[in-house]
């Protein structure tokens, strides 16, 4: 049984795709999953760091592409998951140094071992996204619910449609429950209904996200409703059927509201 | 506080709202691969061409995209002039 190559892409940059790449995959491997993460972002590397592994590197992408060493070689296998691995980028060379053809062979090397392969796209639409699309099975695309990152997300939708790329699905990164009740966030059903693509995730604007990326230790790990998204997100992609949960903290006309009216609604 | 500027009807649209209605607009040029520039200037034409047949009202007509993925319209209406401003 071959593994699924999914690539976490966005158009524009900064809207959390080594964010979910990485909670992804510890996601994933929290439910028993064989995972690979790949680096696509040729020179400027971020996973390794993301993930608490930048110590363990030895080799690299490019250098399994030119022939420096076996792809086993260059695998990082995760301190606390046993099942997941990562296969840094190259940080001092450019994007060039790898093909599409380059990255569609080490992929289907890999699938054969693996539940999973995540490949974390570089921003823009030059080469370098072109690399992480090339061996895709599906897509996750980032955004977050702001006008420009929309704009771009739907000119990425665009060009793998065009491509005949996919299915592609939608993750919304950094949304803040509060500002949308307050009119100052656009909400997920209308980003969704902009872009047209089905949803697979909502993933809250959480400061420990950035406190987890000091320590190299993805929230995932932990209990909280950010943590929590992410696993929603690994377990839909699992096939599970799993509700869009609200994603505040139940306040207290909430639980009040529980108590009024037990059935929910 | 929504609620109540829609009760005494002086409701401002959100920045939320703002939000969308831009993103319907640009993500339409966007698709359709035209700017709103070369749409004015394709409304300019369509007028020149148009009244050399049928004398319209010009400054009523409007040329717009509705949206879609699979499908982008271009939609122009086009308001033909009526008998009492004829012979302006
Ligand atoms: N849900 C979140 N809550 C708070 N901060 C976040 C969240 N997601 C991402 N960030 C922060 O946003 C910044 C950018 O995230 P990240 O590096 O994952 O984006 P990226 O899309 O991979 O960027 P690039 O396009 O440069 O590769 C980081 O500082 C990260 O900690
Ligand atoms: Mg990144």
């Amino acid at each position: 049984m071959a593994g699924k190559v999914l690539t976490i892409t966005s158009g524009k940059g900064g809207v959390g795709k080594t964010t979910v790449t990485a909670n992804l995959g510890v996601a994933l491997a929290l439910h028993s999953q064989r995972v690979t993460v790949i680096d696509a972002d040729i020179g400027l590397r971020n996973l390794d760091v993301m993930l608490g592994l930048e110590n363990r590197i030895v080799y690299d992408l490019v250098d399994v592409v030119e022939g420096r060493c076996r792809l086993r070689q260059a695998l990082v296998r995760d301190k606390r998951l046993q099942e997941l691995f990562l296969l840094p980028a190259a940080q001092t060379r450019d994007k060039t140094a790898v093909s599409p053809q380059d990255m569609v062979q080490v992929c289907d090397d890999l699938r054969q071992s693996f539940d999973f392969l995540l490949i974390d796209s570089p921003a823009g639409i030059e080469q370098g996204f072109q690399n992480a699309v090339a061996p895709a099975d599906g897509i996750l695309i980032v955004t977050n619910p702001e006008v420009a990152a929309v704009r771009d997300a739907d000119r990425i939708i665009g060009l793998l449609e065009a491509e005949e790329k996919g299915p592609a699905h939608l993750i919304i990164n950094r949304l803040k429950p509060k500002l949308v009740e307050r009119g100052d966030m656009l909400d997920t059903a209308t980003v969704v209904e902009l872009l047209a693509i089905q949803l697979i995730g909502i993933v809250p604007e959480d400061e420990s996200v950035i406190a987890a990326a000091n320590t190299g230790r993805p929230i995932a790990f932990d209990d909280g409703v950010t943590g929590r998204s992410f696993h929603d997100i690994a377990r839909r992609l699992l096939g599970e059927n799993i509700p869009f949960a609200p994603l505040k903290e139940p306040g207290f006309f909430d639980r009040l509201l529980r108590i009024v009216r037990p059935e929910g609604g | 506080m929504r609620l109540l500027d829609l009760l005494l009807c002086r409701r401002q649209p959100s920045s939320s709202e703002i939000a969308h209605e831009r993103l319907r607009l640009v993500l339409a040029h966007d698709r359709a691969n035209i700017s709103p520039g070369m749409l004015d200037t394709l409304k300019d034409e369509l007028i020149t061409v148009i009244s050399r047949y049928v004398p319209i009202d010009a400054a009523g007509v409007e040329v717009t995209f509705t949206q879609g993925r699979r499908e982008s319209r271009l939609v122009a209406d086009i308001p033909l002039q009526t008998g009492k401003q004829h012979g302006q």
